[in-house]
Formats: structure tokens, C-alpha cells, sequence
């Protein structure tokens, strides 16, 4: 018999992305991109099996992918309101508070470039746990201030303390790490490294100054179960590879 | 009994320049795309257009009709970007409230509610109190004292939406897997006009389907439309999915060489271009 080949960098990621929801109950994941995705299945597999998933579209699936529920766009923003969900956002530009761009780069009057738009980044912010996923981790996503806010960092949502009490960023995974904003300040800390990435490397490619503590974890590495699991359940088509090329 | 079925061309000459005008369906999904292409033959122009965007916004953009675009994104869903919209507001050709999806949605209950707002917790903290100067708060009346958002209605003049099957009274039926907020629009609206797939007898709606997919009641509706593939090239489940090698192809041509060929002059000149376009492709 071959010898099970080790994690991958986009195993570790779909692992670290699986993490935000871990204790959850019973809420709905809501992953945006593909290791997320994945990550969000793997969770409701193993160590978050009342998470709700969605198809995509407007059903609520099982783990097997069998209809438990109706949700439509309309009853998903409710949900949103509601504060049952964790949502994993990717981010055009996120900075040192977590303020996250996905609406455009440069003046928003007349933009160099125009991308998605707020679109419902601002009441997730206020209202649910978000997570942010970005799969290439550098200084054009992580900047000193973003052009355009439409998820809320800490330091503005400190300045609305009634309007933000339910506000809850939880982590930044990246290509390189776990991120989260476990300092004084509310910043951007690194909670861990993937295995093969330095210090060095992630200060290189983050445009503010990030805390780092003196030992830097390393990322969990997945059981094998879970390895099983990702490989052979949820993506065998090995999709994930796609998103992270390391 | 009040037959309300007309054309898209008389659907189009009730609208007037400087309307504010909400569309339906969402992204590249159920897009009352007959009603705009017939937007698209005529002279109407500086709307104001609210939408859950998709190429309705793209193609109304491109050929210059929008003064003021009310949306929380543009996007044709397999293609992230609207790319027509996407350069109209590189160049800075058009006037953008941006709002979230929540507001959007709040706004359009409002105007149905004929509320002048209704608070959401949204929208505070982000930008979009930034480049929306005139949006207010309003505090809870209640112990909470918290400050909320008030989002102003969206009242439209008109609406347009795109739905499976109606009946000549204006009851409009979805039969796919999300309503989107197309009831909603018709009753943010002075006058709603909805198209269809198929006219049918009332009875007929529900022979086969349950009365729950009778998604926009009729006394919100002005016109009914039918409008076969009138949704194309974006979704109409069940029906018909996106028509993914023609959008990738609306995505990519320069937009007058696009507008000339695929245009034309009615729906049945727009369905033999695009079918002697899929013809040549073969």
C-alpha cells in the first residue's frame, strides 16, 4: 500500500477555513470561493455537524447534498439580520482593523478600477461572525487603508458600539496563514503560519505592520480522516489545488 | 375582466425619459431582457435604474440610457465583472448610489409599505454613509437606544420583471427556485409590467404547480407581456438556463457592433441573430 501523500498548502487552507466554524451550531456557513467551500463541507463532516449548507442557490443541503430547506435570497438576508450565520468573504483589499474592499480601487467617484460593489458586506459585518478567505496573499490585498470601505474593521465599528454589538470578525485565512484580531488594539495578529512559510515572508508580502507574537504557531495539519475526507468525499476532482498553487 | 396582455413595444411607450425604473430578477438570473432590449430600440433615456444588477445594467449603461444607477453590485454570475458597466463607471459615465444588498431590499419594502423609510442595521460604519451623504440614522425609540440606519423607500415609477407564466389578468407565476424580489418591485411601483414565458389561463397555473408560486399578485401589475426566451441569455429556471456562450460573447464584443447585429428591430430579428450567431459557432 502507498503511503497517504502529505497535507498540501490547499489542504491546510481548506483545513484552516474549516476552523471558523467549528462550535458554530446550528447556523449557516456561507462560503464564498472554493477552498472555503470546501472547508465549510469538511466542517459540517466532522467536528460541526449542525451547520446548515446551501447549494448555491436557494436550497438548503445536507452533507450529502439532499434538500432540508428552502433559502432564497429574501430569507437569506433575513437570516443575515438574524445573526444565525458565519459568512468566509474573500476581500480586494483588507486592512490592519479588518476594513474589507470589494466594491472598487482608486476614488470611488470615478474609479481606476470597478469591481463587485458593497454587496452585502456591510450588514454582514454588523450582523453575523465574518471571516475573510484570500488565496494570494500580498500588498496590493493587504493595504494600509482600503479605498473603499464595505466590511467593517474594529476601529470603525468601536465607534458604534450600540449599532455594532453584534460585530465579530473571527479570522483572515490566506495562501500563507491564520489570521486574527487577538491584540489591544483589535489589529490584524498572525495566529499561525502554514508549515513552509517565515515570518520573513508574510511581513514581505503585508503592507501594514502586523503583531506577531513571539512563537508563531503552525497551522493544524489535517487528521487523516479528515485528509480522507477532503480527498475522496468532498473534492475528489481536486478543485482546491486550483485555488492555492504552493 | 381587465386583459392587461400588450406588447413590449406599448410596455415601452408608457415609459418616459427621466423615470425611475426598477428591474428585476438578480445578476445573470430571470433579467426581464425582452422589456430592455425593447428599452434598448427606443429613444428613452437619463433613467434612474434600480436593480440587483446583471446585463440589464450592463447594456443600459453601455448604450448610455442611465443618468443614476441604484445598486448593491453588477455581475453576470459565471463572469464576476460586468465589464459594460464595469467601463461606464471607469469613465464616470453614470451616477452610482451604492447601497447594500439589506438596503436595497428595506427600501424596496419601504416604498411597498409607502413608508418614507424603515431602519436596518446596515450601512454604519462602511462607506456607504460616505458616498451616500444624504442617508440619515434614526434612533430606537426603545430602552436599546440604538442607532440605526434609515433607509429611504425606493419608490420606482415603473418596474419591470420577468417571471415563467402568467395569466391575461396580470398574476404572475415563478416556478424556479428563488423569487428574487420581483413581487416586491411591482409593488414599490406606480405601474409594474411583467413578462412571461407562456400566457396561460388562470386555471392552468396551478394545474400542475402549487398556489405559493403565484408570486406577484395582479392588482400590482399594469402589463403582461409574452415574452418567450424573454429572459435570455440570462436564467429562467426552469425553463431555460443561462445561454453561457452567448453571454461570454456579450461580454467580450465592443457594444455598438454588438448592439447593431443583435438588437434589431423586435424580439423575432433578436432570436434569428442570435441563432445564426450559435449557427455560425458550430
Amino acid at each position: 500500500m502507498n503511503p497517504t501523500p502529505p497535507p498540501t498548502r490547499a489542504e491546510y487552507c481548506v483545513l484552516a477555513c474549516a476552523e471558523a466554524w467549528r462550535g458554530a451550531g446550528e447556523i449557516l456557513a456561507s462560503p464564498m470561493g472554493l477552498i472555503p467551500s470546501i472547508g465549510a463541507r469538511l466542517a459540517r463532516h466532522t467536528f460541526a455537524p449542525d451547520l446548515l449548507l446551501t447549494d448555491g442557490e436557494a436550497t438548503l443541503v445536507d452533507a450529502d447534498g439532499n434538500a432540508e430547506g428552502w433559502l432564497p435570497y429574501r430569507r437569506h438576508l433575513t437570516l443575515v439580520t438574524g445573526g444565525r450565520r458565519h459568512v468566509m468573504m474573500g476581500a480586494s483589499q483588507i486592512d490592519r482593523h479588518g476594513n474589507q474592499n470589494i466594491a472598487c480601487v482608486g476614488d470611488w467617484a470615478k474609479p481606476s478600477r470597478q469591481l463587485l460593489g458593497v454587496r452585502g458586506a456591510p450588514v454582514n459585518t454588523l450582523n453575523n461572525p465574518t471571516s475573510y478567505w484570500i488565496p494570494r496573499h500580498s500588498r496590493r490585498v493587504f493595504v494600509e487603508r482600503v479605498d473603499m470601505v464595505c466590511g467593517v474593521g474594529h476601529d470603525r465599528a468601536a465607534r458604534h458600539p450600540e449599532t455594532a454589538r453584534f460585530h465579530h470578525l473571527a479570522r483572515v485565512v490566506s495562501d500563507l496563514g491564520v489570521f486574527d484580531f487577538a491584540t489591544p488594539d483589535r489589529s490584524m495578529r498572525v495566529a499561525s503560519l502554514h508549515p513552509g512559510v517565515t515570518v520573513e515572508q508574510v511581513r514581505e508580502a503585508t503592507g501594514f505592520e502586523l503583531t506577531i507574537p513571539a512563537e508563531v504557531p503552525q497551522t493544524r495539519a489535517p487528521t487523516p480522516e479528515e485528509l480522507r475526507l477532503v480527498r475522496e468525499v468532498i473534492d475528489p476532482a481536486n478543485t482546491r489545488e486550483r485555488e492555492v498553487r504552493i | 375582466m381587465t386583459d392587461k396582455t400588450m406588447t413590449a413595444q406599448e410596455v415601452v411607450s408608457r415609459l418616459e425619459s427621466g423615470m425611475t425604473l426598477g428591474i428585476g430578477g438578480w445578476g445573470s438570473r430571470r433579467k426581464p431582457m425582452a422589456l430592455v432590449r425593447a428599452l434598448l430600440r427606443s429613444e428613452i433615456t437619463d433613467l434612474t435604474v434600480v436593480s440587483y444588477g446583471g446585463p440589464d445594467v450592463g447594456m443600459l449603461a453601455a448604450a448610455g440610457r442611465i443618468r443614476k444607477l441604484v445598486a448593491a453590485f453588477a455581475t453576470l454570475d459565471s463572469i464576476p465583472l460586468e465589464p459594460h458597466y464595469r467601463a461606464a463607471r471607469e469613465r464616470g459615465a453614470l451616477e452610482l448610489m451604492e447601497i447594500d444588498e439589506a438596503m436595497f431590499l428595506w427600501g424596496l419594502h419601504a416604498a411597498a409599505n409607502r413608508l418614507p423609510f424603515l431602519p436596518v442595521r446596515t450601512g454604519i460604519g462602511s462607506d456607504v454613509m460616505r458616498v451616500n451623504p444624504g442617508l440619515r440614522t434614526v434612533t430606537s425609540p426603545y430602552d436599546d437606544g440604538e442607532t440605526l440606519l434609515a433607509m429611504p423607500a425606493l419608490r420606482l415609477d415603473a418596474a419591470l420583471v420577468h417571471v415563467n407564466r402568467a395569466d391575461r389578468r396580470g398574476n404572475g407565476q415563478y416556478l424556479g427556485p428563488d423569487p428574487y424580489f420581483d413581487d416586491l418591485f411591482c409593488a414599490a411601483a406606480e405601474t409594474a409590467y411583467v413578462s412571461c414565458e407562456r400566457i396561460v389561463d388562470t386555471a392552468e397555473l396551478t394545474k400542475e404547480a402549487a398556489p405559493q408560486t403565484l408570486l406577484i399578485p395582479r392588482h400590482t401589475v399594469t402589463g403582461v407581456v409574452e415574452a418567450p426566451n424573454g429572459a435570455h441569455f440570462t436564467s429562467c429556471a426552469p425553463d431555460y438556463t443561462r445561454d453561457e456562450t452567448f453571454q461570454k460573447h456579450y461580454a467580450t464584443a465592443p457594444w455598438p457592433g454588438f448592439a447593431e447585429r443583435f438588437l434589431g428591430e423586435d424580439e423575432h430579428a433578436y432570436r434569428s441573430a442570435v441563432r445564426a450567431w450559435h449557427e455560425e459557432g458550430k
